[in-house]
């Protein structure tokens, strides 16, 4: 039929076109010399101003880290990480840490202008930008600009880098740091621990609701650097927090590797909301370059009553080893997790969530959507614990597999461990295929096959996509649209 | 405005031949049934008229004003005023109706170089729309057809047509699975739409939508050839004699 060839066009045609993010910048660096060992950690940590405990912390990680091996049991492939042919320190010069907008580099504000973040408080107050969320933009190794420091302040908000939270805050780090993801959790946390260079910090004190949206915007610039994030998300006794991070990378030949930690500690009452829309490289239609998200996500619900809630939309990346998860400690805890995760051209990911039901009454919900087009593999791997203390512990799974074409592949691997006979578990889970019906049907009404496409596949997600905050919503929704194009098949 | 010549038309999978030599002419403001037994070739006509890939055109030429639609796809056809009424109407779960209805008709609009509709508009035509069909708002928030009754799929089906005001409307076998009440109020959305400058084709197997559609022309379909045709006379002797008799005449 003629359409293959115009299909293997497409699909030719996908990732390289599509990625608009795609641009390098070209701006001076101050790099720490290829390779990993005690001393660029040191490095990094006199970079940072670091007090002593901290660099050994890190020193301790980076010998643990050596002890290690790799997991291999996600469904990922990809050749051997040389961790000595990698930078682990950039940062834009005359940048050691974040100034006020005035100080910034205007080179950078054009990279964050160009990639529609706003960052110029200004303009926002002024309603050029019509939603106000405050942006904390880490560009490679550093974090440049903080907005909206100083009115979150008088509301008792903390949010700056994690950089300078080590230096300013130093009681809350030691209390938080690594308490939720352990130094030892896995390969990638461990030389995440060792080496990591910015991310954010969030503290919200008791009672308070944070006024604001938060977010992070992370862009990975410099050549074979690994970006190695660290957030850490805080909220007290009653306190409620949003949180949205962004990640955007530039087109490039060879694989570059983010490998974050985040964590999140809700205390009695407190909810705290992560919403994720990764986006980085996904590398191009042969499967050549994209980044490497190996990435270690997990949420404390610490306190009673408490509730995190984590959704992404999952569209980048050559490579996703990800699995935000929630430890349901206290008491009537809630965890949620709602996913929506794009496969298409090379790419690869193996993304889920692990809900440990620790505390009484706790409850989770699992929303995942899969969608893999193109020659992607994408899989759902989850975890549902029920701890033997856990009475009447609650969970509902559901995992949709949407197939657009015939040479992609989606897999569910769920677990599920019940120690607890009070227990109530749902499991649901379906894979279909974009029928021909739907498509014909779509297109009979007049709808151009890339559109009816997009609305189908939207009408899949809508689920997931009422839990983004409303400023993302429409954006995440116009990104799965670019993600998938091309990939009519 | 439709003109089928000499149509040669096969499954694309295995080559089977469906359609072998139908010649068919619609003039404008014409309400055109055809009849046939099953495995007649009904239903593929309906799909080779709007573009579904399943099939392929051999032979012959299908001309709407004159002009060839063959190497249009279905979107491009639709634009170009081919409406098709499903026998079974597919479902879009997560897909309101009115988001549906909206998108289809401003992207046929684009097509053909049209302003689209501003949201007032869009929701003055719907609801006047509905109203006719006695489709309440509550069914426009749900998703397209998922969990419709057979009814209230077929009145969907009237609903999008009324809508998109095609010049050539093609019903599929649109009584089979309602009741009486449901077929008149799908009958009447039909016939409020006739007009000089539009035609219908109604695919049916029984003479009893006929009641109430009143067609001008009756064609009897039989293993991919239109074997006989006549005036709305044609579809009582059908129906009371049954398709043997003329099957006979014709071999």
């Amino acid at each position: 039929m003629p359409a293959v060839q115009e299909t293997v066009d497409q699909v030719r045609r996908i990732d390289i076109d599509q990625y608009k993010y795609g641009f390098e910048t070209v701006i001076e660096v101050d790099k720490a010399p290829k390779g990993l060992s005690e001393d660029i950690i040191r490095f990094i940590s006199a970079k940072k101003q670091e007090p002593e405990w901290m660099l050994e912390w890190r020193l301790d990680a980076y010998r643990r880290w050596l002890t290690m091996e790799e997991p291999t049991w996600a469904r990922v492939e990809y050749p051997k990480i040389d961790f000595n042919d990698l930078y682990y320190y950039a940062a834009p010069k005359g940048t050691s840490g974040p100034t006020s907008i005035e100080d910034v580099d205007p080179e950078l504000l054009r990279v964050y202008e160009k990639l529609g973040i706003p960052l110029r408080e200004q303009e926002i107050l002024a309603g050029v930008k019509t939603s106000r969320v405050a942006v904390d933009a880490v560009f490679d190794s550093v974090s440049v600009v903080t907005t909206f420091k100083k009115e979150l302040q008088k509301a008792g908000v903390i949010f700056m880098s994690i950089s300078e939270a080590i230096r300013e805050h130093p009681d809350l780090i030691k209390q938080y740091l690594g308490s939720v993801v352990s130094t030892t959790d896995n390969y990638y946390a461990t030389l995440n621990a060792a080496v990591f260079t910015d991310g954010s910090f969030v503290f919200v004190p008791k009672g308070v609701r944070c006024p604001m949206e938060l977010s992070t915007y992370f862009r990975i610039n410099e050549k074979n650097t690994g970006q190695f994030e660290r957030t850490l998300i805080i909220a007290e006794e009653g306190a409620y927090v949003s949180y949205l991070e962004g990640c955007t990378a530039p087109q490039r030949d060879e694989n570059q590797l983010h490998a974050a930690v985040v964590e999140l500690v809700a205390l009695d009452d407190a909810e705290i909301k992560y919403s994720t829309v990764q986006n980085w490289y996904p590398g191009d239609a042969q499967g050549k370059g994209g980044i490497y998200n190996f990435v270690t996500k997990r949420g404390d619900c610490r306190g009673h009553r408490s509730k995190i809630s984590w959704t992404q939309v999952e569209t980048g990346s050559a490579i996703t080893w990800k699995y935000p998860s929630c430890i349901l400690r206290g008491d009537e805890s809630r965890g949620e997790f709602y996913s929506i995760a794009v496969s298409n051209g090379h790419q690869q990911i193996d993304s889920g969530t692990k809900m440990i039901h620790l505390g009484k009454n706790t409850s989770s919900r699992i929303i995942s959507k899969g969608i893999s087009a193109g020659k992607s593999n994408n899989t759902y791997r989850g975890q549902v614990s029920i701890h033997r203390r856990a009475e009447n512990a609650r969970n509902f799974t559901n995992c949709d597999s949407l197939l657009i074409g015939d040479r992609c592949g989606a897999h569910t691997v769920p677990y599920i461990d019940v120690k607890n006979a009070s227990a109530q578990i749902e499991h649901e889970a379906t894979t279909s295929k974009i029928s021909e019906d739907q498509k014909f049907y779509a297109m009979q009404r007049g709808i151009p096959e890339e559109e009816a496409i997009a609305l189908i596949v939207n009408g899949f997600v809508k689920d997931v996509i009422q839990e983004l905050p409303m400023e993302f919503a429409v954006e995440a929704q116009k990104l799965i649209g670019i993600s998938l194009e091309g990939s009519v098949g | 405005m439709l003109e089928i010549r000499n149509l040669h038309a096969r499954i694309a999978e295995d080559g089977t031949e469906i359609i072998r030599g139908l010649n068919l002419t619609v003039r404008a403001g014409e309400v055109a049934a055809i009849m046939g037994p099953n495995g007649s070739g009904k239903s593929t006509l309906s799909y080779i008229l709007s573009g579904r890939d399943d099939y392929e055109v051999t032979e012959g030429e299908i001309l709407l004003n004159g002009e060839s639609i063959l190497e249009l796809n279905p979107a491009e056809r639709a634009s170009k005023g081919i409406f098709l009424a499903f026998q079974y109407p597919v479902e879009i779960p997560g897909v309101a109706t009115m988001q549906f209805l909206k998108v289809a008709m401003n992207e046929q609009r684009k097509a053909r170089g049209e302003e689209e509709l501003t949201t007032p508009d869009f929701i003055r035509r719907v609801k006047e729309a509905a109203a006719k069909l006695q489709i309440d708002q509550a069914m426009l928030r749900r998703p397209l057809n998922v969990g419709f009754s057979g009814g209230e799929k077929k009145r969907a089906e009237i609903l999008q047509m009324a809508l998109l005001e095609p010049s050539l409307c093609v019903l599929d076998e649109t009584d089979s699975g309602l009741d009486i009440d449901a077929l008149k109020i799908v009958a009447d959305g039909v016939n409020a739409l006739k007009s000089p400058d539009r035609a219908t084709i109604v695919i049916t197997h029984y003479q009893r939508l006929l009641d109430y559609i009143i067609p001008d022309t009756v064609h009897v379909l039989y293993k991919g050839q239109i074997i006989r045709s006549g005036d709305k006379a044609l579809a009582h002797e059908l129906e009371a004699n049954g398709y043997a008799d003329i099957i006979g005449q014709a071999a």
